[in-house]
């Protein structure tokens, strides 16, 4: 059974267009990348997923089931995590907002959600942090409390929407890294701008402008064909490759920079 | 200073007073937090002038002050909140609006009730020294109210201020413990009318407020100890009052300001 199934969606807000006749097939295990420009209607479809905007054209199953009764086998990291950072709360407490509604001790928390909580953030290797100030903490460190928080409830799939956008490179590496790790025993699905680091882990790419084309790319060397030397992707041609009218002309064209991926 | 104390205590008002700046100091140190996490102050204001309505509408029907302001004050929040959870954008404006329009309100209702000229004064710089005992029941029954809801619904209003969208998706109910915390403050700017005005609550709801913030880590940690750091401004500003003969209110929310100056010059080291 696919993780994700999604037939024939359209979404507008009010009369405006976002998405168009979108089908999407995520299997178990997959690492999908969602890429495309802004206002593309990225995030769009994974308030969709996330059963945040409801579906009004089109069908989407998580597990199975409609998206708001399977929220608590996804776990979802949000974009820019660096707002209200002067919020006087703990990582600790932070990550136990993962936890679904369930069994609640009359104050605080359950010896059980605490453990829990520890063990996400053993995880992401954030356990020592666990009492500090989360406002304290660098966008990285915060962005894997995020996760950890994400993980609290033992999701099959994890979603992530921008997660590196405000981390220097090394800590992106570090996130990516991570993931790789957590994708070893659940889905991962992420949305992102950092098109070459995201394609060195991803094995399924989703390009969505209105519309979604979708490429299998664990086989990187015979997807992509490389600027002489191998391995060196130019941002715009990945876009232009991923993108819904293929580009024939790329190689005519002179790159205007190259990322490392 | 001690004797000037007791003698002081020996009058009825003066314990009154007393028992109310403590009441309603825990009371605004508490909902001044969350009003400050949620970054509402402006609709704290925008709430605190509406009430004044209230004021107006309970001198001219004859009914209790404190139940007309309550009634009113709630209802203004009640508005607010289900208009900024679908047009948060335009909240700025809706506050504005009702800030204005409920003075307003009260202003003509005072004119319309033939005879008798309310002391205008008295709630817009407060009047501690006229604290009744049904007063005080109403103090202590809202910061009951006030300590069982964030004590036994911790959880979820920390996770409705911090993240109001993930809570959503966790199965809290934003849109009711919002209202709640919209309800529970325009209460507590009912009762700090008595103690310091509705001029001047907004300082009270955020002094002590910037203070603990500083000194906590935990939203737990922050509304108790902006509990007791209110409370402490109250007393030391009711003895200022009493010994040199000034508005309790004013008096109350000078020694905030300073304290926060002082705070911030000892602060800024560390």
């Amino acid at each position: 059974m696919p993780v994700i199934q999604i037939e024939n969606l359209s979404f507008a807000y009010e009369k405006q267009k976002v998405l168009g006749n979108i089908n999407l097939t995520v299997k178990e295990k997959d690492f999908l990348a969602i890429i495309g420009p802004n206002g593309g209607g990225k995030s769009t479809l994974l308030k969709l997923i996330l059963g945040i905007n409801t579906v009004k054209q089109g069908k989407i199953r998580v597990l199975g089931k409609k998206p708001k009764e399977s929220l608590r086998n996804i776990g979802y990291v949000p974009q820019n995590t660096n707002v209200n950072t002067d919020f006087p709360i703990k990582v600790i407490e932070v990550v136990m907002m993962g936890h679904v509604d369930g069994k609640r001790p009359l104050f605080g928390y359950g010896t059980d959600e605490v453990l829990c909580a520890m063990g996400a953030l053993k995880q992401v290797g954030m356990a020592d942090f666990a009492q500090t100030k989360i406002g304290s903490l660098s966008g990285g460190q915060r962005q894997r409390v995020m996760i950890a928080r994400a993980l609290c409830a033992h999701p099959q799939i994890l979603i992530l929407d921008e997660p590196t956008s405000s981390i220097d490179i090394t800590g992106q590496r570090d996130i990516y890294e991570l993931l790789k790790v957590l994708n070893t025993h659940m889905t991962i699905i992420v949305v992102s701008h950092d098109i070459s680091v995201i394609l060195e882990y991803a094995n399924k790419a989703a390009h969505v402008n209105k519309t979604l084309s979708y490429h299998d790319i664990s086989d990187k060397q015979s997807t992509f064909h490389t600027h002489g030397n191998k391995g060196h992707f130019c941002e715009i041609e990945l876009l232009q490759m991923l993108g819904a009218e293929n580009c024939n002309t790329c190689e005519e064209e002179q790159p205007q920079w190259r990322l490392k991926p | 200073m001690i004797a000037s104390i007791i003698e002081a205590l020996q009058f009825d008002f003066m314990q009154h007073a007393l028992l109310a700046g403590i009441l309603v100091s825990f009371a605004a140190g508490i909902i001044g937090s969350l009003i400050v996490v949620n970054r509402m102050v402006f609709l704290a204001g925008g709430i605190a002038h509406t009430s004044y309505g209230g004021i107006g509408l309970a001198v001219y029907l004859g009914l209790p002050i404190f139940l007309g302001a309550s009634l009113f004050s709630v209802a203004a929040a009640l508005f607010i909140a289900a208009l900024t959870l679908k047009k948060r954008h335009r909240m700025d404006t809706f506050i504005g609006l009702i800030w204005a329009v409920g003075m307003a309100i009260g202003v003509i209702f005072v004119d319309l009730t033939p005879g008798y000229n309310v002391d205008l004064m008295s709630y817009l710089f407060g009047s501690i020294l006229a604290v009744s005992t049904q007063d005080l029941y109403f103090m202590a029954g809202l910061l009951l109210v006030i300590l069982a809801v964030v004590t036994l619904k911790y959880r979820d209003i920390l996770a409705v201020s911090y993240d109001s969208e993930y809570a959503g998706l966790r199965g809290v109910n934003v849109r009711f413990f919002y209202t709640l915390i919209l309800v529970l403050s325009a209460l507590t700017v009912v009762i700090a009318i008595k103690v310091v005005g509705l001029i001047l609550v907004i300082a009270m709801l955020t002094i002590p407020v910037y203070i603990a913030e500083k000194l906590s880590n935990s939203l737990f940690t922050m509304m108790f100890l902006s509990g007791a750091i209110a409370t402490l401004f109250t007393l030391v500003g009711l003895w200022m009052s009493y010994t040199y003969n000034l508005t309790s209110g004013a008096s109350i929310i000078i020694v905030s300001a300073l304290s926060l100056g002082l705070f911030l010059l000892a602060y800024r080291g560390r």
